[in-house]
Protein backbone atom coordinates (compact mmCIF):
# COMPACT_ATOMS: atom_id res chain seq x y z
CA UNK A 1 0.00 0.00 0.00
CA UNK A 2 2.73 2.21 1.17
CA UNK A 3 4.44 1.78 -2.68
CA UNK A 4 1.11 2.28 -4.17
CA UNK A 5 0.81 5.57 -2.95
CA UNK A 6 4.77 5.94 -3.83
CA UNK A 7 4.02 5.44 -7.06
CA UNK A 8 1.11 8.61 -7.47
CA UNK A 9 3.32 10.63 -5.11
CA UNK A 10 6.30 10.40 -7.54
CA UNK A 11 4.52 10.40 -11.11
CA UNK A 12 2.99 14.18 -9.82
CA UNK A 13 6.22 14.73 -8.72
CA UNK A 14 7.97 13.77 -11.83
CA UNK A 15 4.66 15.50 -13.78
CA UNK A 16 5.32 18.77 -11.87
CA UNK A 17 8.79 19.59 -10.85
CA UNK A 18 10.30 16.62 -13.27
CA UNK A 19 9.47 18.37 -16.34
CA UNK A 20 9.59 21.49 -15.05
CA UNK A 21 13.73 20.85 -14.57
CA UNK A 22 13.31 19.11 -17.93
CA UNK A 23 11.81 21.77 -20.36
CA UNK A 24 14.01 24.75 -17.94
CA UNK A 25 17.23 22.23 -18.48
CA UNK A 26 16.36 22.26 -22.48
CA UNK A 27 14.96 26.00 -22.48
CA UNK A 28 18.22 27.50 -20.91
CA UNK A 29 20.61 25.40 -23.02
CA UNK A 30 18.97 26.74 -26.02
CA UNK A 31 19.28 29.96 -25.05
CA UNK A 32 23.36 29.89 -24.83
CA UNK A 33 25.88 29.92 -21.79
CA UNK A 34 24.39 33.09 -19.92
CA UNK A 35 20.94 31.55 -19.68
CA UNK A 36 22.26 28.26 -19.06
CA UNK A 37 24.59 30.25 -15.82
CA UNK A 38 21.42 30.43 -14.37
CA UNK A 39 20.24 26.85 -14.49
CA UNK A 40 24.13 25.90 -13.46
CA UNK A 41 23.92 28.33 -10.61
CA UNK A 42 20.55 26.85 -9.11
CA UNK A 43 21.21 23.63 -10.08
CA UNK A 44 24.19 23.65 -7.72
CA UNK A 45 22.67 25.13 -4.81
CA UNK A 46 22.07 22.94 -1.66
CA UNK A 47 18.24 23.01 -2.50
CA UNK A 48 18.75 22.44 -6.53
CA UNK A 49 20.71 19.27 -5.56
CA UNK A 50 18.03 17.87 -3.34
CA UNK A 51 15.58 18.68 -5.42
CA UNK A 52 17.48 16.55 -8.73
CA UNK A 53 18.18 13.70 -5.76
CA UNK A 54 14.29 13.92 -4.96
CA UNK A 55 13.63 13.63 -8.68
CA UNK A 56 16.08 10.75 -8.87
CA UNK A 57 14.98 8.61 -6.38
CA UNK A 58 11.62 9.47 -7.74
CA UNK A 59 11.78 8.71 -11.27
CA UNK A 60 13.76 5.37 -9.84
CA UNK A 61 11.00 4.54 -7.75
CA UNK A 62 8.12 5.30 -10.29
CA UNK A 63 10.18 3.07 -12.86
CA UNK A 64 10.77 0.20 -10.30
CA UNK A 65 6.80 0.75 -9.24
CA UNK A 66 5.80 1.16 -12.57
CA UNK A 67 7.13 -2.26 -13.24
CA UNK A 68 5.09 -3.80 -10.27
CA UNK A 69 2.31 -2.46 -11.57
CA UNK A 70 2.68 -3.79 -14.99
CA UNK A 71 3.72 -7.39 -14.02
CA UNK A 72 -0.01 -7.00 -12.31
CA UNK A 73 -1.62 -5.96 -14.68
CA UNK A 74 -0.73 -9.17 -16.24
CA UNK A 75 -2.76 -10.95 -13.73
CA UNK A 76 0.60 -12.38 -11.49
CA UNK A 77 2.68 -11.28 -8.63
CA UNK A 78 -1.23 -11.02 -6.65
CA UNK A 79 0.15 -13.80 -3.94
CA UNK A 80 0.47 -11.63 -0.55
CA UNK A 81 4.35 -13.10 -0.23
CA UNK A 82 5.45 -12.57 -3.46
CA UNK A 83 3.64 -9.11 -3.24
CA UNK A 84 5.21 -7.80 -0.53
CA UNK A 85 8.90 -8.91 -1.43
CA UNK A 86 8.10 -7.27 -5.13
CA UNK A 87 6.98 -4.09 -2.87
CA UNK A 88 9.95 -3.66 -0.83
CA UNK A 89 12.23 -4.50 -3.52
CA UNK A 90 11.11 -1.44 -5.37
CA UNK A 91 11.78 0.65 -2.69
CA UNK A 92 15.85 -0.90 -1.94
CA UNK A 93 15.96 -0.45 -6.01
CA UNK A 94 15.63 3.10 -6.06
CA UNK A 95 17.47 4.25 -2.88
CA UNK A 96 20.63 2.18 -4.36
CA UNK A 97 20.25 3.11 -8.37
CA UNK A 98 20.28 6.69 -6.69
CA UNK A 99 23.04 6.51 -4.68
CA UNK A 100 24.47 4.89 -7.47
CA UNK A 101 24.00 7.51 -10.03
CA UNK A 102 24.71 10.53 -7.37
CA UNK A 103 28.06 8.23 -7.03
CA UNK A 104 28.92 8.33 -10.75
CA UNK A 105 28.46 11.84 -11.29
CA UNK A 106 30.43 12.67 -8.42
CA UNK A 107 33.05 11.06 -9.78
CA UNK A 108 33.11 7.73 -8.22
CA UNK A 109 34.50 5.36 -10.39
CA UNK A 110 34.48 1.08 -9.99
CA UNK B 1 -35.55 1.77 -13.17
CA UNK B 2 -36.15 1.60 -9.55
CA UNK B 3 -33.17 2.35 -6.93
CA UNK B 4 -35.56 1.72 -3.93
CA UNK B 5 -34.87 -0.34 -0.88
CA UNK B 6 -36.96 -3.05 -2.65
CA UNK B 7 -35.39 -3.41 -5.74
CA UNK B 8 -32.98 -6.39 -6.29
CA UNK B 9 -29.32 -6.45 -6.19
CA UNK B 10 -29.26 -6.68 -10.04
CA UNK B 11 -31.89 -3.91 -10.41
CA UNK B 12 -29.39 -1.39 -8.58
CA UNK B 13 -26.61 -2.05 -10.68
CA UNK B 14 -28.28 -1.96 -13.95
CA UNK B 15 -27.55 1.12 -15.50
CA UNK B 16 -24.83 1.69 -13.11
CA UNK B 17 -22.06 -0.34 -15.24
CA UNK B 18 -19.37 0.65 -17.20
CA UNK B 19 -18.58 4.13 -18.69
CA UNK B 20 -18.20 2.86 -22.09
CA UNK B 21 -14.76 4.90 -22.13
CA UNK B 22 -12.18 4.79 -20.24
CA UNK B 23 -10.15 1.54 -21.91
CA UNK B 24 -8.37 3.59 -24.51
CA UNK B 25 -7.36 5.82 -21.59
CA UNK B 26 -5.87 3.03 -19.02
CA UNK B 27 -4.14 1.27 -22.13
CA UNK B 28 -2.30 4.55 -23.28
CA UNK B 29 -0.98 4.81 -19.44
CA UNK B 30 0.47 1.72 -19.84
CA UNK B 31 1.91 1.51 -23.30
CA UNK B 32 3.19 5.16 -22.83
CA UNK B 33 4.92 3.69 -19.46
CA UNK B 34 6.43 0.98 -21.40
CA UNK B 35 8.08 3.55 -23.97
CA UNK B 36 9.85 5.84 -20.61
CA UNK B 37 10.81 2.54 -19.91
CA UNK B 38 13.01 2.67 -22.88
CA UNK B 39 13.54 6.35 -23.16
CA UNK B 40 13.93 7.03 -19.42
CA UNK B 41 16.52 4.23 -19.64
CA UNK B 42 18.40 5.89 -22.51
CA UNK B 43 18.06 9.28 -20.78
CA UNK B 44 19.96 8.02 -17.78
CA UNK B 45 22.32 6.14 -19.19
CA UNK B 46 23.24 9.19 -21.80
CA UNK B 47 23.89 11.38 -19.08
CA UNK B 48 26.16 8.92 -17.36
CA UNK B 49 28.10 8.10 -20.42
CA UNK B 50 28.90 11.67 -21.29
CA UNK B 51 32.17 12.93 -21.03
CA UNK B 52 31.49 15.94 -19.37
CA UNK B 53 28.34 17.63 -17.82
CA UNK B 54 28.62 20.81 -18.79
CA UNK B 55 26.58 23.14 -21.25
CA UNK B 56 29.22 22.62 -24.82
CA UNK B 57 28.59 18.36 -24.28
CA UNK B 58 24.63 18.40 -23.50
CA UNK B 59 24.26 20.26 -26.95
CA UNK B 60 26.61 18.78 -29.14
CA UNK B 61 25.22 15.33 -27.50
CA UNK B 62 21.39 17.20 -28.45
CA UNK B 63 22.37 18.23 -31.56
CA UNK B 64 23.07 14.72 -33.25
CA UNK B 65 19.82 12.86 -34.47
CA UNK B 66 21.28 9.96 -31.89
CA UNK B 67 20.39 12.79 -29.30
CA UNK B 68 17.55 15.09 -30.76
CA UNK B 69 15.43 11.90 -31.54
CA UNK B 70 14.90 10.31 -28.64
CA UNK B 71 14.94 13.61 -26.75
CA UNK B 72 11.90 14.67 -28.67
CA UNK B 73 10.12 11.18 -28.45
CA UNK B 74 10.99 11.51 -24.24
CA UNK B 75 9.16 15.30 -24.36
CA UNK B 76 6.45 13.78 -26.81
CA UNK B 77 5.31 10.72 -24.61
CA UNK B 78 6.76 12.34 -20.81
CA UNK B 79 4.17 14.82 -20.97
CA UNK B 80 1.69 12.39 -22.63
CA UNK B 81 2.33 9.72 -19.97
CA UNK B 82 2.02 12.76 -17.29
CA UNK B 83 -1.17 14.01 -18.65
CA UNK B 84 -2.60 10.88 -18.43
CA UNK B 85 -1.33 10.29 -14.67
CA UNK B 86 -2.57 13.83 -13.71
CA UNK B 87 -6.03 13.05 -15.26
CA UNK B 88 -6.29 9.53 -13.06
CA UNK B 89 -5.39 11.41 -10.40
CA UNK B 90 -8.25 14.44 -10.66
CA UNK B 91 -10.63 12.40 -11.48
CA UNK B 92 -10.34 10.11 -7.79
CA UNK B 93 -10.22 13.12 -6.02
CA UNK B 94 -12.38 16.00 -7.93
CA UNK B 95 -15.85 14.39 -8.49
CA UNK B 96 -17.93 17.57 -9.01
CA UNK B 97 -18.42 17.62 -13.11
CA UNK B 98 -18.01 21.29 -13.52
CA UNK B 99 -14.46 21.38 -11.57
CA UNK B 100 -13.19 18.23 -13.30
CA UNK B 101 -14.04 19.49 -16.22
CA UNK B 102 -11.75 22.77 -15.34
CA UNK B 103 -9.30 21.24 -14.13
CA UNK B 104 -8.59 18.53 -16.42
CA UNK B 105 -8.92 21.32 -19.36
CA UNK B 106 -6.46 23.14 -17.62
CA UNK B 107 -4.23 20.84 -16.91
CA UNK B 108 -4.80 19.39 -20.63
CA UNK B 109 -3.65 23.04 -21.88
CA UNK B 110 -0.67 22.92 -19.36
CA UNK B 111 1.01 19.85 -20.62
CA UNK B 112 0.32 21.32 -24.01
CA UNK B 113 2.25 24.42 -23.54
CA UNK B 114 4.99 22.49 -21.56
CA UNK B 115 5.49 20.08 -24.13
CA UNK B 116 5.70 22.80 -26.94
CA UNK B 117 8.17 24.97 -25.03
CA UNK B 118 10.42 21.83 -24.81
CA UNK B 119 9.86 21.03 -28.48
CA UNK B 120 10.50 24.49 -29.05
CA UNK B 121 13.69 24.78 -27.40
CA UNK B 122 14.99 21.28 -28.56
CA UNK B 123 14.78 22.15 -31.83
CA UNK B 124 16.50 25.57 -31.93
CA UNK B 125 19.16 23.89 -30.29
CA UNK B 126 19.49 21.47 -33.31
CA UNK B 127 18.67 23.65 -36.18
CA UNK B 128 19.93 26.85 -34.69
CA UNK B 129 23.26 28.44 -34.78
CA UNK B 130 26.28 26.52 -33.43
CA UNK B 131 26.63 28.08 -29.97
Amino acid sequence: MVVSILHRATGIALSLAGLAVLTWWLVALSKGPDAYATFDKASHHPLGIVVLVGLTWSFFQHLLSGIRHLTMDTGAAFELGVNKRFAVLTIIGSVVLTALLWAWLMGVRP
Amino acid sequence: MSLGESSSPLGKVRGLGSAREGGEHWLTERVTSIALLLLGTWFIASLLLLPKLDPQTFTEWLRAPSGAIPMALLIIVGFKHALDGMKVFIDDYVHEPGSNFVINTLLLFVAVAGGAIALFALASLVFGAPA
